[in-house]
């Protein structure tokens, strides 16, 4: 357990390595530094999983101890019993993570190897991706809410850097700033609630049994509802999540590894993290919490269905599978898992979802990213046909289309099940609407699957410029996934992470598993129905009928518009500009003020410094004197 | 007599061991008169340095407090940390001077600059370990009169003995001040040891006098304003390494004396209460006036004069109120204070040697000839103006706690303001080095190897100490408080 803390200098390392000396290497010796890196990484982690899982004793109760191999004092705080501690933290969540981050990292890391064959700063894109790892992973293994928010910017700095990777493009540019900013907007929530809680409780750490928590029960829900918030711009929920469709304009495999698999879950890891918190003092605000998440569900999936740029529809489909996460994260009402396992089922179900999205929505990204490679395009209306020129990535594509959808026996339709019977649990009608979603999420993939690899191919595009397989270096991350994606649905989860850490088993509930199943064929039946054809007919009349409402959903129901009508007309408009006009006349007249007082200070007292011993001596004694009249009538 | 009291003062021994093995191998080294090059080298004082400075951290050597000599030397583990500070500045400022040393008419003095350098350092020891007055007052003339022929070292040079006379006439006039304090103190009480003071001293205006010329003295030797009258000329005047020595060695022990015996010999309630109201006053016109004055200069040596006056102010903020807190973060901001200073220091140094350069406008464009050097100035300044995440920052933030927790959230406040003039001042260099076009800037040179050396040590307590809370909560198990 002590080599844990390989796990976060190696990739820092190879940061400050590649990013300093950068120059120096060539593009090979870069990606085989960061790869070899990510390697060493995983390996660990790897080993690390085993030992906490298989080796580890559990206590009596037969819960998975919490282990803290790291943990030294960064700052005193000066008040009773609060620091700023850095350290490392095992506890089932946190090398469930481990897992997930340097699988994916060290995916996207071989798979970039190709992507980005040629590309101008290809060492800088390295070492950001060695930056972003180390952030992720320093996040999850936090032992404190406050090491946890420091991380948490990290991995919103390499974010930004990573959007924003072509500098040149303006779109880019404007994305990733876009992402900054909206999610340090939400960020600021997130540190106002750990100011809050730190202050009430008394603590930044994760042991929720002190005594400070009876007195600050009060304040905890908003506390907590405050970091949701924060969490809640991370992980791209209504109406914070406009910056992740935006966020595509960034490399393909950066879109795989931070806008689906690991970052921007890390609000349900949030909460996921502050689960004994949520469950014992602020049930309620935890519903708010489902009920966000169902109704972020329902708005993606419904934009989704309407997208053309291929990363769009899988941006939108990843805040919608980020959302049923959370949905089933709120619908929990209790702590102990019990023999029922119901009111607790939603956390295992959410961190269980949380691990397979995880791969599949990794492997749909880089599919994405070899079919972008071969067209030079992310509008569907420049592909089509394509399963006949990429079969590995087309079969590929077809397992995680099948996952996402739900559909036996991949990975997607074990973890999605428990989901459903969570929220069937908590309110059927919360199940339905569930259920609903997930039919429009196996309509929306087929959608985009048959719009890819079936349908018209674009002779003229491909005339001059015949699509291609990606080279082995791409392909092998899409197969090794597509494995995972195949088999990790019959890993036994409960017995590693459930709500109070006791291991049980997970029992399909079949009249739930049936439900969806009907449903996710039937809604496959008619996207195949709609979309299979040379020409799609239906589908056209489909959306000439209800022309206004594809119009929208098209547009994302103009969210963006009203951002930028809300930002551009009523804050910058009314409250920047008044404020600016303060900070420009009054703030700034006062400090050139006291800069041209400084100034003229300076320039008067400057005779002192005369260079005449005599009248040093004579300065030190009235010095003196002075002083002595200060401290005899003090 | 017992012996063996002599072994609580190994650190002193040791480091005498240090100047006779230097002393006597000075006699035997003398340099070559043919080829001109001196066989003496840096190498043996940094490597009897290190390995003295080795031996006092050993813990089998940091011994519980005693007393020996019937008081009149005191041992607290918290000596050994100050020394150690001491003992690493004294290690970077040796390994600095190289090549200052390897001039020709150096090369002769090299000892002589290691003995003066050591001896200065041994009286420093002896004062902060000192338990009476009388120690307290032989250790501070052990440390000024060396210092003054260091200043004074290139003698030939008009303004370096023009630097020397002014350091002495003023170091005279401040100790027959401190000299008179002390005789006032002893006509208070009947007694010169510290405890006894303290358990015997009343708030009478006699021993408030006595206070006062006590402050003064030590004012003196931190040059705090004021006291400080002299600090600009003589950093001009003394070579630039010794410059680096004044400004952090000197000041450094002379700040934790004057906390220590506040604290033993003054803990009495009215005349606590009277050197806290002086050390506002002192404190918040230390940190004004010298920014003030430090926006003006153009000569670098001036100018770091200044600012050591400056962050002197900063570094006695932490002896208000006398708490462990107080304690800590004072030797904390001494030791950053100490290699950001040094580091910023080697570098002028440096550029001093190869170009005979000193002045800000000749810094213009050093990034383009020399970006390593620049780069390595720019950090020591950035961590100088407390930037984060350098060092400088977080030793401010402690000395800024406790003196909050001290309740002077006002004089904190004004501190604060203060810094932003600071990061004013020390951007003007960052801004010269790097944004103002120069056509002919300083030459591209190579810096020898203990320039180097000392450079790296620099810039890694510059990186390091900004891991703030490990340094600090090792410091802090040794301090103590009121």
């Amino acid at each position: 357990m002590e080599s844990t803390i390989l796990i976060l200098l190696l990739p820092f390392f190879s940061f400050i390595l590649l990013g300093v000396f950068g120059k120096w290497f060539s593009h090979k010796a870069a990606g085989l530094v960061g790869t070899a890196v990510l390697l060493a990484v995983a390996a660990l982690s790897y080993a690390t999983a085993y030992t906490y899982f298989f080796d580890t004793a559990r206590t009596a109760e037969g819960v998975l101890p919490t282990l803290v191999p790291y943990n030294f004092e960064w700052l005193p705080f000066f008040v009773e019993g609060l620091s700023f501690d850095m350290g490392i933290m095992l506890d089932p969540i946190s090398v469930m993570m481990l897992i997930v981050i340097s699988t994916v990292s060290l995916m996207v890391h071989i798979y970039s190897f190709g992507y980005m064959h040629g590309e101008r700063g290809f060492q800088r894109y390295y070492a950001f991706l060695s930056l972003f790892t180390m952030s992720m992973l320093g996040l999850v293994v936090a032992t404190n809410i406050f090491q946890m928010y420091m991380f948490w910017e990290l991995v919103g700095v390499s974010s930004y850097l990573l959007i924003g990777f072509y500098y040149t493009s303006p779109a880019a540019i404007a994305a990733s700033k876009k992402a900054f900013i909206v999610t340090r907007f939400a960020d600021m929530f997130f540190l106002i609630g750990i100011l809050i809680y730190g202050y009430y409780c008394r603590s930044f750490g994760f042991e929720f049994n002190q005594a400070g928590f009876a007195q600050g029960a009060m304040m905890l829900p908003t506390a907590l509802f405050l970091m949701f918030i924060g969490g809640a711009g991370k992980s791209a929920m209504f109406p914070l999540h406009i910056w992740l469709p935006d966020a595509m304009e960034g490399p393909t495999p950066v879109s795989a590894l931070i806008h689906a698999a690991t970052m921007v879950v890390a609000g349900v890891f949030q909460i996921a993290r502050l689960f004994p918190l949520w469950i014992e003092y602020a049930p309620g605000a935890l519903h708010v919490v489902a009920w966000v998440g169902a109704f972020t569900a329902f708005y993606a999936a419904a934009v989704a269905c309407c997208q053309s740029d291929i990363k769009r529809v899988l941006a939108f489909s990843t805040i919608s599978q980020i959302a049923f996460m959370m949905v089933s994260l709120g619908v929990c009402t209790e702590y102990t898992t019990g023999h029922e396992h119901v009111g607790s089922l939603g956390y295992m179900a959410s961190m269980f979802h949380l691990f397979t999205h995880a791969m599949f929505k990794a492997l749909l990204f880089l599919g994405a990213g070899c079919i972008i490679h071969a067209v030079h395009s992310n509008e569907m209306s420049a592909m089509g046909g394509l399963r006949k020129y990429m079969p590995i990535t087309h079969i590929t594509f077809l397992i995680a289309c099948l996952a996402i959808s739900g559909i036996p026996p991949f990975s997607g339709f074990f973890s999605k099940d428990e989901i459903l019977t969570a929220a069937f649990a908590y309110m059927p009608a919360m199940g339905w609407i569930m259920t609903a979603i997930a039919a429009m999420t196996a309509f929306y993939m087929f959608r985009l699957y048959f719009g890819i690899f079936w349908g018209t191919e674009n002779k003229e595009l491909h005339a001059h410029h015949t699509p291609h397989e990606a080279p082995l270096t791409m392909t092998f991350p899409l197969m090794f996934l597509a494995v995972v994606t195949c088999v990790a649905g019959f890993i036994p989860f409960g017995h590693f992470v459930s709500a109070d850490g006791v291991a049980y088993d997970i029992h399909l509930d079949w009249g739930v598993a049936g439900t969806s199943i009907v449903i996710a064929v039937a809604s496959i039946f008619l996207a195949t129905y709609m979309y299979i054809g040379e020409r799609q007919p239906k589908a056209d009349a489909m959306a000439e009928k209800f022309s206004k409402l594809h119009q929208w959903a098209y547009k994302r129901f103009y969210l963006d518009e009203v951002y930028q009508y809300i930002t551009h007309r009523i804050i910058f408009a009314h409250v920047s500009k008044p404020i600016a006009w303060f900070d420009r006349h009054v703030v700034d007249g006062f400090f050139n003020f006291l800069a041209w007082g400084t100034n003229a200070l300076s320039f008067q007292i400057r005779g002192f410094q005369s260079g005449s011993v005599q009248k040093y001596a004579y300065v030190f004694l009235l010095g003196t004197l002075a002083l002595l009249a200060i401290m005899a009538l003090a | 007599m017992d012996y063996s009291q002599f072994l609580y003062m190994h650190e002193e021994l040791s480091l005498l061991a240090v100047i006779l093995i230097l002393f006597i191998a000075d006699l035997f080294m003398c340099p070559d008169k043919k080829s001109g090059k001196g066989v003496y080298n840096t190498c043996l004082p940094v490597v009897l340095l290190t390995v003295h400075t080795a031996l006092n951290l050993l813990p089998c050597c940091s011994a519980e407090s005693c007393e020996a000599f019937g008081g009149m030397y005191l041992y607290t583990p918290m000596m050994t940390v100050m020394k150690s500070v001491l003992n690493v500045g004294t290690l970077i400022v040796c390994l600095m001077a190289h090549k200052w040393l390897s001039r020709e008419e150096n090369l002769v003095k090299q000892g002589e600059f290691y003995m003066l350098v050591l001896f200065t350092l041994l009286g420093m020891y002896f004062m902060i370990s000192s338990g009476h007055f009388l120690m307290f007052f032989i250790g501070l003339e052990l440390a000024s009169v060396p210092m003054t022929a260091l200043v004074a070292f290139d003698k030939r040079r008009m303004e370096s003995a023009e630097a020397g006379a002014k350091f002495i006439l003023l170091a005279l006039f401040s100790s027959a001040l401190l000299l008179y304090g002390i005789s006032l103190i002893y006509g208070a009480t009947g007694t010169l040891y510290f405890d006894e003071i303290g358990a015997l001293l009343d708030g009478s205006l006699l021993s408030i006098f006595g206070l006062v010329l006590f402050i003064t003295g030590m004012g003196f030797k931190i040059s705090l304003v004021p006291f400080h009258l002299w600090t600009a000329d003589t950093y001009e005047g003394a070579p630039t390494v010794v410059t680096g020595f004044l400004s952090v060695i000197s000041k450094g022990s002379a700040a934790f004396v004057l906390l220590t015996v506040l604290m033993k010999a003054f803990a009495q309630s009215d005349l606590f209460y009277s050197w806290n109201t002086g050390m506002y006053w002192i404190i918040v016109a230390s940190i004004t006036v010298a920014n003030l004055f430090a926006i003006r200069q153009n000569n670098l040596k001036r100018f770091m004069a200044f600012s050591a006056i400056s962050q002197a102010g900063y570094l006695v903020l932490a002896i208000m109120d006398g708490t462990a807190q107080g304690m800590t973060s004072l030797v904390f901001y001494l030791l950053v204070y100490m290699v950001s200073n040094l580091g910023a220091f080697a570098v002028m140094t440096s550029v001093e040697e190869n170009s005979g350069k000193i002045n800000i406008s000749d810094y213009d464009g050093l990034y383009q000839s020399n970006p390593k050097l620049a780069f390595l100035m720019t950090l020591c300044l950035f961590s100088l103006a407390g930037i984060p995440p350098f060092a400088g920052f977080f030793s401010k933030f402690f000395v800024f706690m406790a003196a909050f927790n001290a309740g002077y959230p006002l004089l904190v406040f004004i501190a604060l303001a203060n810094t932003v003039i600071s990061l004013y001042y020390y951007l003007l260099i960052v801004k010269a080095m790097y944004i103002k076009p120069n056509e002919s800037p300083i030459a591209t040179f190579k810096s020898d190897g203990y320039t180097r050396l000392a450079l790296a040590l620099s810039l890694l307590g510059v990186i390091v100490f900004g891991l703030g809370g490990v340094f600090y909560t090792y410091i802090e198990q040794f301090s103590y408080g009121l």
